[in-house]
């Protein structure tokens, strides 16, 4: 557990002081003594390779200047958006960050487009008018990356008012990171989720550090999501954010929650960036020993042990990974024989009409 | 025809389009059991239930971004922002999040949205409550904006709102609420982008929009009984989509412009329409394009600041005759 801190004391650097140890293990049994069947744990393990080698190979590309603009990736905290994902209908609702490729991968959006909206092309998966920033694939029920700090909470509340009042059952799951929690619309919508009962499960990915801060430099209290739970009436949950099994666990729990109409949950997953904030970010700022510390508990290699520990072939693991690598490789072959948009494009679909006309 | 307040009206609105479609929703604060801080809404529980009709929490950014998230899975949603003002506290959900969703996911989620807002002077609640703000949500590329000028509209302008496929944002002038007016028995729906010429004149062309409609048109009668000057007078209804061919082709048969507006001078909806009209309506001007607005400061709390502030009939025909008799 976090050493405990007076509430806004002050600290140098309260990173070490107050940040969660890897495999930290917070008020509630992180697994809740749960274990999927293998294949579904084989399923979690290829989103994870799927993910990491996604977004490494997206950096180089970066540096090739083949992806414009900027990207934030999530290299290390893989095993959130794969856990929540393996416990997800088809038509339940995802909104994620900006740091959002690990969620559109993990519900499902094509890695070619994907790449392609990387690259700004008109084979991208919003023909280039989104950006890495703002991936979306309503067809995965993949409802958004939002770049305003906060502004998917309400927004992914509003999506489980909808589910609740059509009696769909659908349930939305929505992704932000530590720094989220200090933003005014974080608290506006675990209020009124809680107050409507809403179908949501707000999964904060506690990765120590908001932008360059340290999270508890910032923050009052030692977890920024959990010990905010009680003012809403929820569940103080902490899981580790590295750990795809206990992952998994919690998500089943909090959507069949959900689901079951009990209203919403907030998920405090404590996990890790391995990378800077953004591609621009080397991330020099952590301290070499707390880096170390988490990489020695990167969630991929670490699940890939525990799979053979738990039976499985090493041989079916290297396949995955084979798998994923080729899939990737033709993904960017795909995106890369992509046309820059056409001129054409810069006024459409503004309106539902497909135009943008704001006067005759 | 039955005879409504402007403020009935805006209910009269929601409850048709309520009753026509089980996807319309309503939520704001205290838009339920009180009715409306300003009884906007009033009836609208009983009629529909607290499942439709839902109070929400002093959230401006959950109360817009819930209606946002319900629009883009399934629902129509109508949230009421209690003064206009508030949009500040919410710009995120409207301008970068409502606004620009559609064009980003380049057509993949659709926004079928209302927010409806007391907006304008009149009631002397002082700056952070009474300004007219129609002019930021016109300078959002993505945002349809209705402000009516008379009940009618109000039920008709909302019915085409709340089943429009993109966001559009009403505003229901404050200064208008107790005025009265003639509705269409029968199901009434209003065009977007559709301006009305509510006094024909031959003399020049006054541009108005919601409260200053009433006004233009009073201050075209003294104009013509007390000066022999006959003013055509054109209500906007929607700045976006504008109706620009209808200003222009008033302005073709009169060869004046005046536009009227609540918003601070600057960047008001009627630079953008001297803007259009000296570009693609030159030849036809015999006179400078004169715009009416309010000075470009705060809105004070006193009643005689108010007034001074915001057009009024007096400064709108002392305006209009002093330009035209520069032109005799």
């Amino acid at each position: 557990m976090a050493a405990k801190r007076p509430a806004g004391a002050a600290s140098k650097r309260p990173a070490a002081k107050t940040g969660p140890k890897p495999g930290a293990r917070g008020s509630r049994s992180a697994t809740d003594g749960a274990t999927a069947d293998l294949d579904t744990r084989l399923a979690l393990y290829r989103t994870m390779v799927r993910c990491r080698r996604f977004e490494a190979r997206a950096q180089e590309l970066f540096f090739e200047g083949l992806v414009r603009g900027t990207t934030h990736l999530g290299v290390g905290q893989e095993a959130v958006a794969a856990g929540f994902a393996g416990a997800m209908r088809p038509d339940d609702y995802t909104f994620a960050t900006y740091r959002g490729h690990n969620h559109a991968l993990s519900r499902g959006a094509p890695m070619g487009p994907l790449y392609a909206e990387l690259f700004g092309r008109a084979n991208g998966l919003m023909g280039g008018k989104g950006g890495s920033m703002h991936i979306t694939s309503a067809e995965h029920h993949m409802m958004g990356s939002y770049a305003i700090v906060g502004a998917h909470l309400p927004i992914a509340l509003g999506a489980a008012w909808s589910a609740q009042y059509r009696k769909s059952g659908q349930v939305a799951v929505c992704f932000f990171g530590d720094g989220t929690t200090n933003i005014g619309a974080f608290h506006e919508a675990l209020n009124l989720a809680a107050v409507w009962k809403a179908p949501v499960v707000f999964v904060c990915e506690n990765n120590q550090y908001m932008e360059y801060t340290p999270i508890g430099a910032v923050t009052a209290v030692p977890r920024p999501a959990a010990d905010r739970a009680s003012a809403y009436g929820l569940e103080s949950i902490v899981v580790d954010g590295n750990d795809a099994d206990a992952v998994l666990a919690v998500a089943t729990r909090t959507i069949e929650r959900a689901r079951a109409g009990e209203g919403p949950s907030l998920v405090e997953a404590v996990t890790y960036r391995h990378g800077g904030h953004s591609r621009a970010d080397p991330g020099k700022y952590r301290p070499d020993d707390e880096v170390k510390a988490w990489l020695a508990r990167d969630p991929i290699p670490t699940y890939r042990a525990r799979l053979i520990e738990a039976g499985a072939d090493a041989t079916t693991l290297d396949a995955i990974e084979a798998e994923e690598a080729a899939a990737i490789a033709a993904a960017e072959e795909e995106a890369r024989g992509g046309a820059e948009p056409s001129a054409d494009v810069l006024e459409t679909n503004v309106w539902a009409d497909g135009g943008s006309a704001w006067r005759n | 025809m039955a005879e409504l307040t402007y403020r009935a009206a805006v209910a009269a609105g929601i409850a048709q389009e309520m009753r026509r479609d089980p996807a319309v929703v309503l939520i704001g604060e205290d838009v339920g059991a009180a009715g409306g801080v300003f009884k906007l809404t009033e009836g609208l529980i009983d009629e529909f239930g607290p499942e439709r009709v839902r109070d929400t929490p002093i959230s401006e950014q959950a109360i817009v971004g819930a209606a946002m998230g319900a629009a883009m899975t399934g629902l129509r949603p109508v949230a009421e922002l209690m003064f206009s003002d508030f949009f500040a506290v919410t710009w995120d959900m409207v301008a970068n999040q409502i606004a620009k969703t559609r064009y980003m996911t380049d057509g993949q989620v659709s926004l079928p949205l209302v927010l409806r807002t007391a907006n304008g002077a009149g009631l002397r609640f002082g700056a952070q409550h009474s300004q007219a703000v129609e002019n930021w949500a016109m300078a959002i590329p993505g945002l349809k904006v209705v402000a009516p000028s008379n009940p009618a509209d109000m039920v008709g302008l909302m019915a085409a709102a709340i089943r429009d496929p993109d966001p559009v944002i009403v505003c229901e002038a404050k200064s208008l609420f107790a005025t009265k007016g003639e509705v269409p028995e029968g199901e009434h729906v209003v065009p977007l982008g559709e301006a009305a010429v509510v006094r024909e004149g031959g003399d020049c062309t006054i541009v108005a929009l919601a409260s200053m409609v009433p006004r233009a048109v009073e201050a075209a009668e003294r104009l013509h009984a007390d000066h022999g000057i006959d003013a055509e007078v054109l209500d906007l209804r929607t700045l976006i989509p504008l109706d620009a061919q209808a200003i222009l082709a008033s302005l073709a048969k009169t060869s004046r412009l005046f536009t009227v507006e609540e918003n601070p001078r600057a960047l008001g909806w009627g630079a953008e329409i001297a803007a259009i009209a000296a570009d693609e309506g030159f030849w036809s001007l015999d006179a400078p394009i004169v715009r009416i607005t309010a000075p470009h400061v705060p809105l004070a709390a006193s009643p005689i600041l108010e007034d001074l502030a915001i057009p009024s009939v007096e400064r709108i025909v002392e305006t209009v005759r002093a330009r035209m008799d520069q032109d005799r």
